[in-house]
């Protein structure tokens, strides 16, 4: 049986952060990820970030995910990373952890304290057809095309005008493949305005109140049938088919949540988070004393976000493992708090307040 | 579909093209990277079929939570082929249906 002071469930913007702020601290850190290569979502981002200075603002996704990887490389005595392996099982008798590298190497690792930083998963919608080969999520897609450098298909239907919708749009556009239209169901463009202009400046059509009602094919899609919709959300009209190859959908992420599940983390279903999230504490520990989560699975948000809550939860396990002592623990814990409250601040963080207000209580009760 | 050419902001770092044998055919891929994307630069789009509807399944989710892109893999079923990386002379099969185990053992039997 492996050891480790802690494990850090989960590669992307929030484990990463996690690792370096609590390798930093002295605390010796295991890393797993169930892909190939460490990242998670920011290695397949071209544009730039939003947000503020702190958190990166103005650098590219995977430049971040470089800066990060490098401060991971600088604490190589303390940290040890495997990819390809999943973090897939809790005993809750003991805390021990099963993983499974690769297809068929399971192994069981008790760690002192756990960082779950698992992402999320793409939601998909129902319509006739929706399983054929061509029906994809964005982040499959930028999986294949800015992580792999495969072009994924010729013309691309777009279901969704959020961020993901509209920054692969345009990711897409980078690649030179031809974004046939973004559909979308509500009657706004819940995006930012500036990826938006982005795709509408290079002719891509938005059509806000429409919604994708078949694909069509035989053994991959070849097309596709949309309609618009009524006030009440009713199909009206006729439908229109679009000539396309790939459709791809960008309508949403669920809380990757199943080890938080298994550890009998008090869980909670809060829409405003996309779904079932761990209650919390404000230094992001769950209900189970030995578990802190951050990130998306801890509530769909933003990688720059993601990246603050890692540094949290990080921070509070080495604390809680005396590698921090009180004082630099409630320093850091308030500048890290500062920075989250800026990232949310203003009319477009309000849901997201909204959300991690149900969720969070100032501190647990110690039994 | 191929691979990406140029790009104006990133710029791909692939390792050593390797030859793998699929359902037969010799293909190219680079070695390190996911099956499912050298299968999908090669323009194979179906990866199995489903048992009961003969659906076909292909590439969906990228990270190796769906199962749709299960192949058999040097006669292993079920390998979740957008997460294992391309080896040179690999033998990639359409899966019908379930994964059969009895290839699981012919192989260990080798």
């Amino acid at each position: 049986m492996r050891e480790t002071e802690l494990l850090v469930v989960g590669g992307g913007p929030a484990g990463l952060s996690a690792a370096v702020e609590a390798a930093s601290h002295g605390c010796e850190v295991m890393v797993v990820d169930s892909d190939l290569a460490l990242g998670g979502q920011l290695i397949k981002q071209t544009h730039k970030f939003f947000g503020s200075e702190s958190e990166r603002a103005g650098t590219r996704g995977f430049k971040i995910a470089e800066i990060l990887l490098d401060e991971l490389g600088q604490l190589k005595g303390k940290v040890e990373v495997l990819t390809n392996t999943t973090a897939e099982s809790y005993y809750r008798g003991d805390g021990v952890v099963g993983c499974m590298t690769d297809e068929d190497n399971y192994w069981f690792v008790k760690p002192k304290k756990i960082v779950n930083a698992t992402g999320a998963s793409e939601k998909i919608l129902p319509f006739p057809n929706n399983d054929l080969p061509g029906v994809y999520g964005a982040g499959a897609i930028q999986t294949l095309m800015n992580v792999y450098g495969v072009v994924p298909g010729k013309k691309v239907l777009m279901v969704g005008a959020g961020n993901i919708g509209l920054v692969v749009s345009y990711q897409l556009l980078q690649a030179g493949v031809d974004v046939v239209g973004i559909v979308e169901f509500l009657p706004n463009i819940s995006g930012y305005w500036v990826h938006a202009a982005k795709v509408r400046r290079l002719g891509v059509p938005v059509l806000l109140k429409h919604t994708i009602t078949r694909a069509i094919g035989e053994n991959k899609v070849e097309g596709a049938y949309i309609q618009a919709v009524d006030d009440n959300n009713q199909l009206m009209g006729e439908p229109q088919k679009i000539d396309c190859d790939i459709i791809c959908m960008s309508v949403g992420l669920s809380p990757t949540v199943d080890l938080l599940w298994q550890a009998g983390c008090k869980m909670m279903y809060v829409p405003e988070l996309c779904g079932y999230v761990a209650r919390r504490d404000n230094q992001m520990r769950t209900s189970n004393a030995d578990i802190w989560a951050a990130g998306d699975a801890h509530g769909i948000e933003e990688a720059s976000a993601a990246m603050v809550e890692g540094r949290i939860a990080g921070l509070g396990a080495a604390h809680s493992l005396d590698h921090v002592d009180r004082v630099q623990f409630g320093e850091r814990l308030g500048m890290f708090w500062q920075r989250l409250d800026n990232l949310r601040a203003g009319a477009t963080g309000e849901k997201i307040r909204c959300g991690v207000g149900k969720c969070t209580c100032q501190a647990w009760e110690v039994d | 579909m191929g691979w990406i050419k140029e790009h104006p902001v990133l710029e791909f770092s692939h390792k050593k093209k390797v030859k793998f044998v699929f359902d037969g055919k010799d293909l190219e891929g680079y070695e390190g990277e996911p099956i499912a994307a050298a299968l999908h630069a090669n323009g194979v789009t179906t990866y199995r079929k489903t048992k009961r509807m003969d659906r076909d399944r292909g590439f969906f989710c990228a990270i190796g939570k769906c199962s749709s892109c299960f192949m058999v893999v040097d006669g292993v079923p079920n390998v979740r082929t957008c997460v294992t990386a391309l080896k040179e002379g690999m033998n990639v099969e359409t899966q019908h249906g379930d994964g059969q185990v009895a290839l699981l053992d012919e192989r260990k039997r080798r």
